[in-house]
């Protein structure tokens, strides 16, 4: 029977997977997996407001942060959230062009958000404010950095996708697999959503 | 705004069209670019209005309630929790309530062990 459903499996590659539910299982996957991001990010955002103003010792963030260069960043990730919407829009009208369109804008908003976040993580550390400077800069940098880190999977993911769509290989039948990597980007941009004020406006401000 | 829909085949779920996307686009630019005016009229370049005085007391909360407003108009609507079957609103909804609980944890778990409340005599 197993090598009845494997032979099954391979005939049919993309064959949709149906479950009690009446909902595609990879599709209930993503949404768990970001239920289980939700705790992560909560428990490392909770983690920098109490540490925030433990820096006795090292530079603190009035010292460093800066708001023009992160709220670009962070329109640059909105936009990235707008466009990845209209390449999905795109992918299940078939409309190529329009879906190798949008989704080259959204990589390259990934980029330069990663790009933003390299180069203000070496202007801290030229400011002498190390990972180990204080705790504020432990949990700013670990918050930070892991939120950095899923944007640059993101940006990977949606670049294999838009290889694939170079080549033909995103039909509408196929627009679920875009989808899903949309719904980690937008998740990954609702919590930047978070962090943009708590993190850096709050942390300024109060 | 209206409720525009698009149904591309028998399988999929309706999502919304490209022209209800920008609106959604324009609001969130909108609400940080609001998010940033707050700042720097409260505590930035524009500080020192009588309107800086009057909304610095209530930063922190206005700030929050426009993340969460960002934060609602983006798995709504770019997220399709407004058009997907509500098992998928409810499972994210779950998760935001145990994300709540595990902050609340957080903060009393930090606050008692730096003895804030011990030194005051209220924690028992």
């Amino acid at each position: 029977m197993t090598a009845a459903v494997l032979d099954h499996a391979s005939e049919h590659p993309h064959e949709e997977h149906h479950t009690s539910l009446p909902v595609n299982s990879r599709k209930l996957a993503i949404w768990t997996f970001i239920g289980s991001e939700c705790l992560f990010f909560a428990s490392l955002i909770t983690t920098f407001v109490i540490y925030r103003n433990s820096h006795d010792k090292g530079p603190g963030p009035k010292d460093v942060f800066g708001v023009p260069l992160v709220t670009a960043g962070t329109a640059v990730l909105l936009f990235s959230s707008f466009f990845v919407v209209m390449a999905l829009n795109g992918a299940q009208q078939g409309d190529r062009k329009k879906l190798l369109t949008w989704l080259s804008l959204t990589v390259m908003c990934g980029l330069f958000f990663v790009g933003m976040q390299v180069y203000e993580f070496t202007h801290f550390v030229h400011e002498g404010m190390g990972y180990r400077s204080n705790l504020f800069a432990s949990s700013f940098f670990t918050l930070t950095g892991f939120h950095g880190t899923h944007v640059a999977i993101g940006t990977l993911w949606l670049g294999t996708l838009l290889k694939d769509a170079y080549k033909g290989r995103i039909p509408p039948q196929k627009a679920l697999n875009l989808e899903i990597a949309a719904l980690y980007w937008h998740f990954v941009d609702v919590v930047w959503i978070i962090i943009f004020p708590v993190v850096y406006l709050m942390s300024l401000g109060t | 705004m209206t409720d525009t829909v698009i149904v591309h085949d028998s399988h999929d779920i309706p999502h919304a069209s490209a022209g209800k996307y920008i609106q959604i686009a324009s609001v969130l630019f909108v609400l940080t670019a609001l998010e940033v005016l707050l700042y720097e009229v409260c505590f930035g370049h524009l500080k020192g209005s009588g309107l800086s005085t009057s909304l610095a007391p209530h930063f922190v909360s206005v700030l929050l309630i426009l993340s969460a407003m960002k934060f609602w108009f983006v798995a709504m609507f770019y997220m399709h929790l407004k058009f997907d079957i509500k098992v998928l609103t409810w499972l994210f909804a779950f998760s935001l309530v145990i994300a709540a609980v595990v902050i609340c944890a957080l903060f009393v778990l930090f606050t008692y062990n730096r003895t804030l409340w011990w030194a005051t005599g209220s924690w028992k």
